[in-house]
């Protein structure tokens, strides 16, 4: 779907005529990409985040089809056949470190989107659908992550794959047997390693899927915007080409040169070293902590040490740790406000910040050394992640009093801004000075 | 609708109003049912391909010479690609491990429950938290053996004492005490 006042696809060259009445694919890009495409013409550098994620999977997709060239599933040679493309396989160096920083990077953007999301309000309606397929699309990815790190077949791969195979092993009477199934064994072993590559070869490509439909979802309503108000006419608007594809590239170009510092100067910074440890069924390191994208939800994990309600606390932690993620799928009816912008929600900013503060804490905590200090913190956290979405947010959202929205999206873009007053669309706005700038024409 | 059993209504009469099952609901019904069967039949063995493979499954027994083993030293071993931890306990230890009163415990065990008759000092046990399957540590020299004198894991903080029996953290369950027999004095057989 489109605004009314979109362009219209007007093919001129006969080819082109020629195709769009067989199979009218350029026409389709140009209503979703082109300039066929209406977007807010306020959006900030924050709007650049989902062009980031895709940027991300197509570089985990390209090196990762490229690392499977070279690339043993097998326990005996896996951690060699790594080792191998890092010395031997052309430029194999760079690829790797580029598909491992490139897992990073992708969560990073995504965390950073998802967190858009949320200050912004772009999950409630008429956006729950783009929401719930993201929730769907950032399972996935956990799940592709955790298999793409079991395959050099190091320490963390082997004690990882143990670890997280075992969070089904809590789940009564059906636990184990699925345990044993994942793994096709009791252990960590080659048949689990061999399934992990096949999957991880998969998930990208139902990731891809999932995008076009999340893509597909956001293009009915269209984007939203800071200040959550809804387009009311060709005035709040500027065609999706060349605008956003040139903000969206420049926003690139600032991405891929934080990356490559990482690529070509730290590559190394984010991973754990005991990762260049072969891996050994019989030790597990002393200091074992996942990546760093999953360490929210490990101190989530991590933080339930005790019995509670007949339940024990091996099924309880598992049971928080997939909770804190699954909740997100009800969060555009548990968040009741009409208002979607934070920049309007006084009392919700406020306890949207002290959520990143919570979750970046149990980032910490994730990695630290369990004691009574640390189980406790994480305790207070976690618990504070739930408050968070269960009790404060019904509640915000009952009793917050919002402060005055914009009437449109083009008078909070005009607001006191006499230089820029001639929005485009509308001929006789300019010099509208301070105060209420003009009502649209339409 | 000129169903069978509508044909030889009396001229003139209208047809008797919808009721119950049709004949031809009843063969969609068992269309449909028969290529669920079909489709159960297809997903079971791409599900069951999964499950443990032929080789993995033929598992052999092991077994361990416990001769050099001397009181207060304990050796980790492979069975089945898992670790099991084999120790003989001091007589400090085995009194220590009977002086916990076994209901207070999460997973309530005795050291005599845990340990074949007459060889109460050697216990024999996966080195696999019932957590989430880490190997605590404890069995090697010098290594932190948590705060009740037995195992600690890393991975989640989780304590177990001398007897293997947990006592602190997430983990459900005491260490597992594996099936093995003493085949002499100095020889088990784990499996």
């Amino acid at each position: 779907m489109s605004f009314p006042w979109a362009a219209h696809y007007a093919p001129k060259h006969p080819l082109m005529r020629w195709l769009d009445e067989r199979l009218p694919m350029p026409r389709l890009v140009y209503n979703a990409i082109g300039a066929g495409y209406p977007v807010p013409r306020n959006l900030n550098y924050f709007w650049n985040f989902g062009v980031l994620a895709g940027l991300a999977l197509v570089i985990q997709i390209v090196t990762g089809v490229v690392l499977g060239m070279h690339y043993a599933a097998n326990g005996g040679v896996a951690f060699d056949s790594v080792e191998k493309i890092m010395r031997d396989v052309n430029q194999g160096w760079f690829i790797r470190y580029a598909h491992a920083n490139g897992a990073s990077f992708f969560l990073a953007v995504v965390y950073i989107h998802i967190f858009r999301g949320l200050y912004y309000g772009s999950y409630k309606a008429p956006r729950e659908m783009v929401w719930l397929i993201g929730v769907v699309i950032f399972l996935l990815m956990m799940a592709t992550a955790f298999m793409g790190y079991v395959l050099p077949w190091g320490q963390m791969s082997f004690w990882g794959a143990q670890v997280i195979t075992g969070f089904f092993s809590a789940i009564p009477v059906v636990g184990e047997p699925i345990r044993i199934w994942l793994l096709g064994g009791y252990a960590p072993d080659n048949d689990a390693l061999n399934r992990f590559f096949s999957l991880h070869y998969l998930l990208p490509f139902v990731i891809a899927g999932c995008i076009i439909l999340h893509i597909w979802a956001l293009h009915i309503p269209g984007s939203n915007n800071p200040t959550g108000v809804d387009v009311k006419g060709p005035q709040d608007t500027v065609p999706f080409h060349p605008y956003y594809t040139a903000k969206d590239g420049f926003g690139v170009g600032v991405a891929l040169l934080v990356f490559s510092l990482f690529l070509f100067f730290m590559p190394n910074a984010l991973g754990h070293p005991d990762n260049y440890i072969p891996a050994n069924p019989l030790s597990t390191p002393a200091h074992i902590v996942p990546e760093w994208y999953f360490l929210p939800f490990y101190a989530i994990l991590k933080a339930f040490t005790g019995d509670f309600l007949w339940i024990p606390a091996k099924l309880w932690g598992v049971l928080a740790m997939f909770g804190s993620i699954l909740l997100l799928f009800f969060l555009p009816w548990i968040d009741r406000s009409p208002v979607r912008s934070s920049n309007y929600r006084p009392l919700y900013k406020k306890f949207f910040w002290v959520l990143v503060v919570d979750v970046i804490l149990l980032g910490y905590l994730g990695q630290a050394e369990p004691n009574w200090k640390t189980v406790l913190a994480s305790q207070i956290c976690a618990g504070y992640y739930f408050a968070h979405f269960l009790i404060i947010l019904p509640i915000v959202s009952m009793i917050e009093r919002p402060l005055p929205l914009p009437r449109s999206i083009s008078e909070s873009v005009l607001h006191g801004e006499d230089e820029e007053s001639a929005p485009y669309g509308v001929a006789d706005a300019s010099h509208a000075g301070h105060g209420p700038a003009p009502q649209p024409a339409a | 609708m000129a169903t069978l059993d509508q044909t030889d209504l009396p001229p003139g009469e209208a047809p008797p109003p919808e009721h119950g099952l049709r004949r031809r609901d009843w063969l969609n019904v068992a269309a449909v049912s028969f290529a669920g069967v079909g489709a159960a039949a297809i997903v079971i063995p791409l599900v069951n391909q999964m499950n443990p493979s032929a080789d993995v499954l033929a598992l052999a027994s092991i077994e361990v010479d416990i001769s050099k083993i001397e009181s207060g030293m304990g050796i980790k071993t492979s069975w089945r690609k898992q670790p099991v931890f084999i120790r003989n306990l001091t007589p400090a230890e085995v009194a220590s491990a009977n002086k916990v009163p076994a209901s207070s415990l999460r997973d309530p065990q005795t050291l005599a429950e845990r340990t074949k008759e007459g060889k109460q000092n050697w216990l024999v046990q996966l080195g696999v938290c019932t957590h989430l399957g880490c190997i605590p540590l404890g069995i090697g020299e010098g290594e932190n053996k948590g705060p009740f004198n037995g195992y600690f894991c890393p991975c989640h903080g989780s304590a177990y004492d001398e007897a293997g029996r947990i006592r602190q953290g997430p983990a459900p369950k005491n260490l597992v005490v594996p099936d093995y027999a003493f085949k002499s004095d100095t020889v088990i057989q784990i499996g």
